[in-house]
């Protein structure tokens, strides 16, 4: 999803997005003035918790020194009626954090569950990583940096409560205790939150919160139906393809058949006189590309004109990718001398007992996300409003007021569930929210005042990019009989999707991309040699998930299984011996699986076989025992049984 | 104009006869519940009832189903028909969903599978997964739905 990143380093990467959007310099405001403010015209009131907020009034000032990803103003609403609605500082699409972060906040909140719901943020800097500094869901970071940060939240709300129980009964609030929802006396009087929460939310936010020893958690830990099931099973899950505002139109555009192409000619007329089609606009396009947008009353209808268009495009100017070419160009770099990730001692590969050599190819692949790419935006003159399903709605929102010509607290980004994203909703071009500002301002400049949202179709995400690079390993390993690796010559080439983005200064050193290397050798102690190019090819990359694991992985593991059958040993013995003392958790996965599975025990019948693969990936380490039906050594179609663990 | 009949109602409505009925649904009348995943019939995300019949609304013209009843993930959910609500409330008793954006499709398959069995009857593994074989989910949520129809089943006896 975001490649493994030193948060110490990112928000430094960060401020480079955020000055591309960042008009002026960032304004102090209230927390009281937040929440209103959010509804009309929004606000970004700056992008870096560090820089921002002071409060001024009197009430808030013993919060003064609270970041604004502390203020519970932003993230918990109590209504009279008891319900508390956490606003979530991610993108939820399907990882379930709409879910877990309320948990997180209900617990210290002592809330009663049944009545906690959970809504999606915005671009308010309130929403940023509390360590990250930005709006990123990406790395499977969301409960890691967000846990402590969710739990004192629920902690302040729940003192505040405490407090205003204490006024109105006139007591200490130290005799006063909490549970499911209300705030009870010594002497048996009770009130609920709903009841005090008007008066608790005036109160200064405390600074200093205890929270709870986990041995008292009931919510955290317990396993706990998703708050989105009922909508989810129902069709009544609002997506952000769902969002419609009044007198909404449709727009779908034609896209170059190169990246980066022009158009050459264009006739219109045939596209204008679809029934519904409103307008037909070129636009800019990422990657320099120009593209036609064809505007509508609906999908259907802007999709019948954008078919109606006739378009030649200029690809003169623009490299055309040939697999065949490519495929053939990376073979020959992987022979080539060049930089070296890992550069360890090894004995001269000829001297080797036994080797093996192999060749692992990885296409391209799109992120083909369930819910197809979309981005609704309505323009004023002086803000922009735009729903869309975000992984970094602060970038993206910047990217929107570059694009617009707008200051970033202009631009109010409101974050849409959508239907899985795997990377594709966070690009650091932000290419999904800057071609739909372009299509909505040359709408607007063509006189059509109405909100419109870019659809993307499937063939449109295919064709469109980005992708997960395409990668060919090439790996040449020597080895004794005992399956003691000597020497381990490897070369990956493919394209880096770091370089020529902010992060490269942080991720790419000596050339080498640390989201293509990621997974390779750890936790193995292997004499490696690890050569890496990357050649610049005219495709669009992008963070594809786990990012470097989904190839590294396959390609680790396979090796050893290699290995391991070479030298007649067990793979998972093989595995076992690997990790040592060392690698705990590695182990204890392993073993997990394989105690789950009856790997070792159970006698498979002729045509079965196991498989088994351990991996670390953003911080989790992930086992796998898979019986699948094998012929010819070749894992065929039939029914397949897998034991996961993960620690 | 085009005369449908959608979850027991009757709606005119002025589209070219070649219009998908997903974007009827979705554009002309305003019901979301049925999501567009591929327009091309491949993905099973738009599945709604013809006559009872799965059907993929994307690549089915408004013109095809005029005479026929259409029913939709709104009406099958609600709670009237007994099928549908065994369904959702298995898909909801199992934590189905993720990301969610494909169930609706999903729930349609397979309370079409439901409704087409003989009263009491359970369906085979083999019956669900031929049934669900056009509806992928992208969060790969085919153990927990198989194990809801197999479910929801139970409680229809």
């Amino acid at each position: 999803m975001f490649p493994n990143m030193d948060h110490k380093e990112l928000p430094r990467a960060l401020q480079h997005i955020m000055e591309r959007g960042r008009s002026t310099t960032v304004q102090a405001m209230p927390r009281r003035s937040f929440l209103k403010l959010a509804g009309t015209l929004g606000l970004a009131v700056g992008i870096f918790p560090d820089l921002a907020v002071a409060q001024s009034s009197e009430a808030d000032a013993a919060a003064a020194s609270l970041k604004p990803t502390e203020q519970p103003s932003a993230f918990v609403h109590i209504a009279p009626n008891g319900e508390v609605t956490v606003t979530i500082n991610r993108l939820e699409f399907g990882q379930g954090v709409q879910t877990a972060l309320p948990m997180i906040l209900a617990e210290e909140l002592d809330a009663d569950w049944n009545l906690v719901r959970s809504q999606l943020g915005t671009n308010d800097i309130a929403y940023v990583d509390p360590l990250f500094g930005m709006h990123l869901t990406g790395g499977s970071n969301t409960i890691k940096n967000s846990f402590t940060q969710y739990r004192e939240l629920g902690a302040r709300v729940r003192a505040m409560l405490l407090a205003a129980a204490a006024t109105r009964w006139n007591v200490e609030a130290s005799t006063l205790r909490t549970e499911a929802g209300a705030v009870l006396a010594s002497d048996g009087r009770k009130l609920g939150y709903g009841e005090l929460a008007e008066a608790a939310m005036a109160l200064p936010v405390p600074q200093k919160i205890a929270l709870k020893d986990p041995k008292y958690f009931r919510i955290i830990g317990q396993p706990t139906r998703r708050l989105d099931a009922q909508a989810k099973s129902s069709g009544q899950q609002s997506f952000g393809i769902d969002f419609k505002l009044p007198g909404q139109l449709t727009a779908v555009v034609a896209r170059p058949p190169v990246f980066g192409a022009k158009i050459a000619t264009l006739d219109d007329s045939a596209a204008r006189a679809v029934k519904g089609v409103k307008a037909v606009l070129r636009v800019p396009l990422d990657r320099g590309a120009e593209g036609v947008a064809v505007v509508a009353d609906g999908y259907w209808q802007a999709s019948q004109g954008r078919d109606a268009l006739k378009v030649e495009w200029d690809t003169s100017a623009v490299e055309k990718v040939d697999s065949e070419r490519q495929l053939a160009h990376y073979r020959e770099m992987a022979t080539r001398p060049g930089p070296r990730q890992f550069d360890s001692d090894m004995v001269p590969l000829e001297t080797a007992p036994l080797k093996l050599e192999a060749e692992f190819v990885f296409p391209y692949l799109a992120h083909a996300a369930m819910e197809p790419l979309n981005c609704t935006v309505r323009l004023a003159d002086d803000r922009a409003e735009i729903w869309m399903g975000s992984q970094s709605a602060g970038p993206d929102a910047a990217a929107a007021a570059a694009a617009l010509g707008l200051k970033t607290e202009q631009v109010v980004l409101n974050v849409q569930m959508s239907g899985g994203g795997f990377g594709r909703r966070f690009s650091s071009t932000s290419d999904t929210v800057v071609e739909a500002c372009e299509i909505a301002k040359a709408a607007r400049s063509a006189g059509l005042n109405a909100p419109i949202r870019t659809l993307w179709s499937r063939e449109d995400d295919m064709r469109g990019g980005y992708y997960r690079p395409m990668h060919l390993h090439h790996a040449r390993i020597g080895f004794d009989k005992k399956g003691k690796v000597l020497a381990w010559d490897h070369s990956i080439v493919g394209q880096s999707i770091l370089t020529g983005t902010v992060f490269e200064q942080f991720m790419v050193k000596n050339g080498i991309d640390a989201a293509t290397t990621e997974g390779m050798r750890a936790p193995y102690p292997l004499p490696m040699r690890l050569t890496v190019h990357h050649p610049k090819d005219n495709v669009p990359v992008l963070w594809w998930r786990s990012v470097g694991s989904t190839h590294t992985a396959y390609v680790m593991e396979t090796l050893l299984d290699d290995i391991a059958r070479a030298t007649d040993q067990d793979p998972v013995a093989y595995r076992m011996q690997l990790f040592g003392d060392q690698h705990i958790r590695h182990r204890d996965a392993l073993q997990l699986a394989v105690d789950k599975s009856g790997y070792g025990k159970t006698q498979l019948s002729e045509g079965r076989a196991w498989g088994v693969a351990v991996h670390e990936s953003f911080s989790s380490v992930v086992a796998y025992v898979v019986e699948a039906s094998v012929a010819d050594g070749q894992p065929r179609p039939g029914f397949t049984a897998i034991w996961p663990s993960t620690l | 104009m085009i005369s449908l009949n959608i979850n027991g109602r009757e709606h005119e409505v002025d589209v070219d006869p070649e219009t998908p009925i997903l974007w009827v649904l979705r554009d002309t009348l305003g019901m979301s519940g049925t999501k567009f995943g591929c327009g091309a019939a491949l993905c099973g995300a738009c599945t709604v009832h013809l006559d009872g019949e799965a059907i993929r609304s994307c690549s089915t013209p408004v013109s095809a189903v005029e005479s026929g009843k259409i029913t939709t993930i709104e009406k099958t959910t609600d709670g009237t028909d007994r099928v549908g609500a065994a369904v959702h409330a298995a898909w909801v008793r199992h934590d189905v969903a993720q990301c969610g954006y494909c169930q609706s499709g999903q729930i349609m398959s397979a309370t079409a599978l439901l409704a087409s069995l003989s009263p009491g009857a359970q369906p085979t593994a083999e019956e669900i997964d031929s049934a669900m074989a056009g509806n992928i989910c992208r969060c790969g949520t085919y153990a927990r739905i198989r194990a809801a129809i197999a479910d929801a089943a139970s409680t229809l006896v």
